[in-house]
């Protein structure tokens, strides 16, 4: 529970002013909590006289944390492709791996598989589990499932990271609650703590509005879905050596209760938004969906893709496919272009890893201008116009 | 048919933005809410309702205030409503929320189908909803957006996926979590508003569900949160200056080269 200590707080309302959850309030120069409290620990965090703590009680142990050794990526694929994620998670896991001492194994569930698991050495892997069974060739919670787990129920990794992709984040939860082990969702940076090894886990909660940094002290695996393109993929080379090794597992574990009928591909958009190395997306001040016709040839001109805020795709002028932030897609392009968006944290997080970011919005406060390499302060109906003129004037010289 | 719906209070994180000026969040009049995506799971569960008669319980772990919430479930047409309340649960992650609600659940009557919403919008962690199904030892569909066939014994649901969808035949009772693509939310009804207004709620507290204090709450987590901090921001926040012309013109020249 959350103690206040009485003869420190002054009732400053620091801790007040940031609960999300409106559970601590000043009541007559005291800070006092209510039933809201979630123990997130962000008022303890803020409190300049140390006045509250949380007090734990530990989970007890379970059994012995160092007969689990080693970081395992689970290699996703479909439809006879591997998720850019997967080489992602192994130049992340190879950082974490060598921290550790131990090595960097990649588990592959699919069906067939060829050429894949040589990949994923060439990407890093030191050992690559390889599951080639026709049950496996479509996705399904319990087949997947129940592969991942038993795997690490015999072979015992310390840690397991797998993609916050739709995949990921629908059965790896089943592999964390089988195993009565933690889970972090998302993550988008990692470490491994010097005292003892253990895995820090950074995730954005509240739309990104807070970071948290989150630890499974007391069980293993440690394991963690990763937001896809925010960890870097080693360069590739053919000349890694690996170990395969071909498992079988018992058909009653690969035999799913729900059944895929069809797999369908939707061609949602004629360019990758996540793969795009420009990007240009307009957001509230567009004003309708006729604002968006000049994005698209903003977009076109620079071979871009268009994306959206949130506002921009709750008012209908343009489908959720394009949208960047939080409860869209994360894009990392090389030039980012926000048109009439002010920046909510939500959609920030979505694209500030880009490596140049230029804002054009008519309020001079809008939080995108924090995170902009280049800022204009002006209406974006007269200045969009005026950049598609001079990059058509250098297209047709 | 007998569906359950999980549903979850939440700070309306929607119009939550960084004070351009400090840095630090504008939170003044934030609000509880339902969360977005369990009103879809609520919609879906009484059109189902609707359609192969049944009834709809609304189950919802939180503090005593999310009885507003757990109200405004039943003029939106949810028939009985339980609130799982205590203060052991406080601290709770997402493996002994699952832990929770499952013991809850186990003292409701058998169901047919429990919806969730994909995830909360305070936590985003998508991992009730999977976990729960594993607890229960049901099957489980993820981003369900639209459901086709039912006939009582099985559904033909459509997943979202990355590149496209889906579709499945899955045997109940099963857990969905859904998309907000699957239907449109109603607006409360004012029969519905005089229904919530006398209505009953159950509440669940700890000794209630027969729940091991070892699971639950803080204690019961396998995760635990080290530190909480906000996001840092890279923006190098160069102004252009000048008339529209002039700065269009600067910044011509700081794209070129990179094109």
């Amino acid at each position: 529970m959350l103690r206040i200590d009485k003869e420190a707080c002054i009732g400053c309302g620091l801790c007040e002013s940031t609960c999300t959850f409106g559970a601590i309030k000043v009541v007559e120069g005291l800070a006092v909590v209510g039933d809201s409290c979630t123990l997130c620990g962000s008022c303890v965090e803020v409190c300049e006289v140390g006045a509250l703590s949380i007090e734990r009680e530990e989970k007890a142990t379970q059994g012995n944390l160092a007969d689990w050794s080693g970081v395992w990526v689970y290699a996703e694929c479909r439809h006879g492709r591997l998720a850019p994620v997967a080489l992602e998670l192994l130049g992340a896991g190879r950082k974490l791996a060598e921290k550790r001492g131990v090595a960097l194994t990649a588990v592959l569930l699919g069906h067939q598989l060829a050429g894949l698991p040589a990949e994923l050495i060439a990407h890093g892997a030191d050992k690559v589990f390889v599951v080639d069974d026709p049950s496996l060739a479509a996705f399904t919670d319990d087949a997947y499932g129940n592969a991942l787990s038993s795997l690490a129920r015999q072979h015992k990794p310390e840690i397991i990271l797998a993609g916050a992709t739709a995949i990921g984040r629908s059965f790896i939860p089943r592999v964390a609650t089988t195993l009565a082990t933690g889970l972090t969702a998302d993550c988008t940076d990692l470490g491994i703590r010097e005292e003892d090894g253990a895995l820090l886990q950074t995730r954005p909660a509240f739309g990104g509005n807070i970071m948290a940094t989150i630890v499974c002290p007391h069980t293993r695996p440690q394991i963690s879905t990763v937001r896809p393109l925010v960890m870097k993929p080693l360069p590739r080379d053919a000349n890694r050596t690996g170990e395969i090794e071909q498992v079988t597992l018992a058909a009653a574990l690969l035999a799913p209760r729900v059944k895929v009928l069809d797999s369908v591909v939707e061609d949602l958009d004629k360019v990758n938004l996540s793969e795009a190395d420009i990007v240009v997306a307009g957001g509230r001040g567009l004003e309708n969906e006729k604002g968006f016709a000049m994005i698209r040839e903003l977009a076109d001109l620079l071979g871009g893709a268009v994306a959206a805020s949130r506002a921009a795709v709750d008012s209908g002028w343009i489908p959720y496919p394009h949208q960047v932030g939080q409860t869209g897609k994360t894009v990392a392009p090389k030039i980012y272009i926000a048109c009439g968006i002010s920046g909510a944290i939500q959609h920030l997080v979505g694209m500030q890893s880009a490596d140049t970011i230029i804002a054009i919005n008519r309020d001079p406060d809008a939080p995108i201008f924090n995170v902009a390499t280049y800022g204009i302060v002006g209406d974006v109906f007269e200045v969009v116009p005026k950049l598609i003129a001079k990059f058509k004037a250098r297209k047709n010289p | 048919m007998k569906i359950i719906v999980c549903v979850k209070q939440v700070p309306d994180a929607k119009d939550v933005r960084l004070d351009p000026k400090t840095n630090t969040l504008a939170r003044d009049g934030v609000q509880s809410i339902m969360n977005p995506y369990d009103r879809h799971a609520l919609e879906e569960a009484v059109r189902l309702k609707e359609k192969h008669g049944g009834m709809v319980t609304v189950v919802s772990m939180g503090p005593p205030q999310a009885e507003v919430m757990l109200r405004e479930a039943v003029s939106c047409g949810a028939d009985e409503v339980v609130l799982v309340s205590d203060r052991a649960f406080a601290g709770a992650d997402t493996w002994a929320t699952t832990y929770t609600l499952s013991m809850a659940i186990r003292k409701l009557d058998d169901f047919d189908l429990i919806l969730c919403g994909k995830q909360a919008i305070d936590g985003d962690t998508a991992q009730v909803g999977p976990g729960l199904a594993e607890r229960l030892q049901v099957p489980f569909v993820a981003y369900v957006r639209k459901i086709r066939e039912c006939d009582g014994k099985a559904m033909q649901v459509e997943r979202l996926m990355d590149d496209g969808y889906d579709l499945l035949e899955v045997p109940l009772p099963a857990l969905f979590t859904v998309v907000k693509e699957i239907n449109e939310p109603r607006i409360p009804s004012l029969k519905g508003k005089m229904k919530a207004k006398g209505i009953e709620i159950t509440v669940f507290n700890a000794s209630d569900i027969e729940a091991d204090p070892e699971q639950l709450g803080l204690k019961g987590s396998p995760t635990q949160v080290v530190r909480v901090f906000s996001p840092e921001l890279k923006g190098e926040r160069a102004m252009l200056a000048g008339s529209a012309d002039e700065q269009v013109a600067q910044l011509y020249e700081k794209l070129s080269p990179l094109l």
